[in-house]
């Protein structure tokens, strides 16, 4: 077995993880519908958008894995693989199971709505690798929103089955989201060095996105709730633990193995 | 669209792509689709992935007319043996020589 590695805790390392590992996540739970979305064009379309994440992801563990000099200390595989639990830093949200294709659909939009104005913020980034890396996905992530939200609305207003389905998703969901917003001292850190916005700062414009997107598809937002979800500090619901044996296995099972 | 077929398999698109600007527009496949806008974006995610093109046309492949096969013989095969209608038989100025 292969020892498992620590990122760097400093608040900018951690600022790149959370949005590191909140698209790799995703890619890995909608890399299950491979094989498995209701038509073939669809299953392409999703593997399609696991995949654009899983590169954005890439690119970010890559940047997160230096020094704060810029010299390598870890590689976006190691990051990837062979970090435990608790240092994983994306949000509960995405690790979620990736239940039907409307619960999935649905998932889809909100991150995807949420990470287009974060990448939009960041393409003017201090930091010039960031702020790269944000020019190319955002483009990526605001055809995963069209995408997605063409969904929810055909989804809403199709049959009695699928608008069934896609109002116990939003009922799922919802309370989830509001991690996405909850401040802290290493967003305070990323907006005061110029890294990126806190992530509460795009709260309104997201809420703005999602409550036209619902009142389209004649759905109303579930009301607020007291609980938050934890997963950008560590804490994560029993869900991740299950992921990361499935993702972890190979590399720790034959370290550094390739293909 | 016309689809009179009690079917719940979603319509059938053809799909047509653009590699670059000049370039025509190409028949590269077909695919299912609810309506016009979703054909449009699975063309893109089938057809377009690989960077093959910079424009997308989708056609209900209900309202494309084609030629039957049958008419084969009497529609293409009399042009066999008419090589006249061929430019070849010009002589062009060394000017236009690569046309």
């Amino acid at each position: 077995m292969t020892a498992s590695v620590h990122p760097r805790q400093d608040a900018s390392a951690q600022y790149l993880l959370r949005l590191a590992d909140t698209c790799l996540i995703l890619g890995q739970r909608l890399s299950e519908w491979c094989g498995h979305a209701p038509i073939i064009e669809e299953d392409i379309a999703l593997s399609n958008t696991a995949l654009d994440l899983i590169g954005q992801a890439r690119a970010l563990l890559t940047h997160a894995g230096r020094s704060e000099a810029g010299s390598p200390l870890l590689d976006e595989d190691q990051l990837a693989f062979l970090r435990e639990e608790r240092e994983y830093r994306n949000v509960t949200l995405v690790e979620l199971p990736r239940g039907d294709f409307a619960f999935t659909v649905l998932r889809n939009v909100m991150v995807a709505s949420f990470l287009k104005l974060l990448w939009q913020r960041l393409a003017s980034s201090s930091d010039a690798e960031l702020a790269a890396i944000a020019g190319k996905a955002v483009k990526e992530a605001r055809y995963h929103q069209q995408h997605a939200g063409d969904w929810v609305l055909r989804l809403a207003g199709g049959t009695d089955e699928s608008r069934r389905r896609t109002e116990a998703g939003l009922a799922q969901l919802w309370r989830y989201t509001a991690e996405l917003f909850e401040a802290d001292a290493i967003d305070d850190a990323a907006a005061a060095s110029g890294l990126g916005p806190r992530w509460s700062e795009l709260r309104e414009p997201w809420l703005a996105e999602m409550n036209q997107l619902l009142a389209e598809a004649q759905l109303s937002a579930p009301q607020d709730s007291a609980f938050r979800s934890t997963g950008k500090r560590g804490v994560h619901s029993e869900h991740l633990g299950h992921m990361l044996t499935e993702m972890q296995y190979l590399q720790r099972a034959f370290p550094g193995g390739v293909w | 669209m016309s689809n009179t077929e009690a079917s719940t398999e979603w319509p059938l698109w053809e799909v047509f792509v653009r590699s670059k600007a000049g370039l025509d527009h190409k028949h590269c496949g077909s695919l299912h689709a609810a309506d016009a806008k979703l054909a449009i974006q699975l063309a893109r995610d089938v057809y377009a992935r690989r960077q093959e093109g910079i424009s997308i046309w989708v056609v209900p492949s209900n309202q494309i007319v084609a030629s039957d096969p049958v008419d084969k013989s009497n529609y293409f095969d009399p042009m066999e043996d008419k090589v006249y209608r061929h430019p070849t038989f010009y002589a062009l100025p060394d000017a236009l020589n690569h046309m």
